[in-house]
């Protein structure tokens, strides 16, 4: 994968947004990779916990929105728990999402779930899903 | 001994042999339990955002019912309320300003909180204000060859500032199941996220977690998961037939809440338990054991 950065990337509005969201310093990180070794969601994503602090640090906003990894976090806060350097790994993921969600690009539409869906799961399955991927 | 008691939504429906379980045990252990007179969702999800205060509002709400109701403590079982309240009390606890601020926006409220409300979870209240040795002086029937894996989920110990038990190696439900009589099956997944609330939109990725966590537990011993929280619960018992349609060679296990353990160690009726609201069927396995 190449990344290119310019310096309009790297001292982007999007860096200071998604430190601002998350109240992270992203240059705190060193990457060693715990979070993205301990993540339990890690096997279902495209960009790992790690780089999404490096790519947020780079100012590199496209690779990230469209990210599908950020969709598939579920802040259960393993990350945070285990970083050597005390980032808030899930904070940092929960403002890229916002980013978009204060946008209104929402990422689950309850007319798109299946109505057998909405019918078995429990509120608290729907609450939580609507309240991270929607806004 | 009262106890406040917070229920949250799932518990008035889909987890509804939770709560019921919950009101025997407690009353077992000589505990009253007074639900608020009025709650609201506490949110589920505590906001992760530094600057959205207004997602602090459900959770405080709440606690000034508690207020209201002369508590000083507010119990839960939910982990995802324990979770939700339980932050949402620390960061106004921390921050007088936020807490002002959320005082003035609900300026409708009759009482003003003052961070004055410990929330707590059941088994922290099992534990450590009733005592392990008051449980287990209450066995009537003991747990024996039961065989259980204790599954903690992520609520419940993370992050370490609200946890009870230990963040990496949290105990305190292996030992309850060997104070009821059972047999406690250490397992390396007891903290690994089921996918919570993926399972609305990608059942798929909850299916597998399932596979990891229970065929873990399997292998390392175990007959049957507990667990405290409504979301893992539902992900854990009922995604199994998922996990069975991906996976053909999977085993299936019953999932208990660890305070349908307590009661029917505690001789409960078989109503209490309301196996009506399990996918996978506790029966056959409780039978074996001569447990019902």
């Amino acid at each position: 994968m190449t990344i290119r950065l310019s310096h309009d990337s790297v001292s982007s509005a999007f860096i200071k947004k998604v430190e601002r969201i998350s109240g992270q310093d992203l240059r705190a990180c060193y990457q060693c990779g715990n979070c993205s070794a301990g993540c339990p969601m890690a096997r279902h994503m495209d960009v790992l916990p790690s780089q999404i602090i490096r790519f947020a640090r780079l100012g590199l906003e496209q690779a990230l929105l469209e990210a599908k990894s950020i969709w598939t976090c579920v802040s259960c806060l393993t990350c945070n728990t285990r970083c050597p350097k005390g980032v808030k790994v899930a904070e940092v993921i929960e403002a890229v999402r916002q980013v978009l969600l204060r946008t209104r690009h929402d990422h689950v539409n309850l007319d798109q779930i299946p109505k057998e869906t909405l019918a078995e799961v429990p509120p608290i399955a729907l609450i939580g899903s609507m309240r991270k991927f929607s806004s | 001994m009262k106890l406040s008691y917070y229920p949250g939504c799932t518990l008035k429906n889909h987890a509804r042999n939770f709560e019921d379980s919950t009101r025997f045990a407690l009353e077992q252990l000589g505990a009253e339990v007074e639900e608020l007179e009025r709650w609201n969702c506490c949110g589920t999800v505590y906001s992760l955002t530094a600057d959205d205060l207004m997602r602090q509002v459900a959770p405080v709400r709440n606690l000034i019912r508690a207020k209201e109701a002369n508590a000083s403590q507010l119990m839960t079982g939910c982990s995802m309320c324990y979770n939700t309240l339980k932050r949402a009390n620390e960061r106004v606890r921390k921050n007088p300003e936020d807490l002002a601020r959320l005082n003035a926006f609900m300026n409708e409220e009759p009482t003003d909180y003052a961070g004055d409300v410990d929330v707590v979870h059941i088994l922290e209240v099992v534990k450590n204000t009733i005592g392990f040795e008051t449980l287990k002086k209450r066995v009537k029937k003991p747990l024996k060859g039961l065989k259980v894996a204790s599954y903690y989920g992520c609520m419940l110990v993370r992050p370490k500032q609200i946890a009870f038990d230990n963040v990496e190696n949290p105990m305190a439900l292996d030992q309850m199941v060997e104070l009821l009589g059972g047999t406690p099956i250490d397992f390396s997944h007891k903290t690994v996220c089921c996918g919570a609330y993926q399972t609305v939109d990608k059942p798929d990725i909850v299916a597998e977690q399932t596979l990891s966590i229970l065929s873990a537990a399997r292998s390392s011993g175990a007959e049957a998961i507990i667990v405290s929280c409504p979301l893992c619960a539902f992900n854990l018992d009922h995604r199994q037939a998922l996990t069975l349609k991906k996976h053909p060679e999977f085993l299936t296990m019953p999932v208990f809440y660890f305070t349908q353990l307590m009661s029917i160690a505690f001789g409960c009726d078989e109503s209490v338990l309301r196996f009506d609201l399990h996918h996978i069927p506790p029966k056959p396995l409780l039978a074996e054991k001569q447990l019902l």
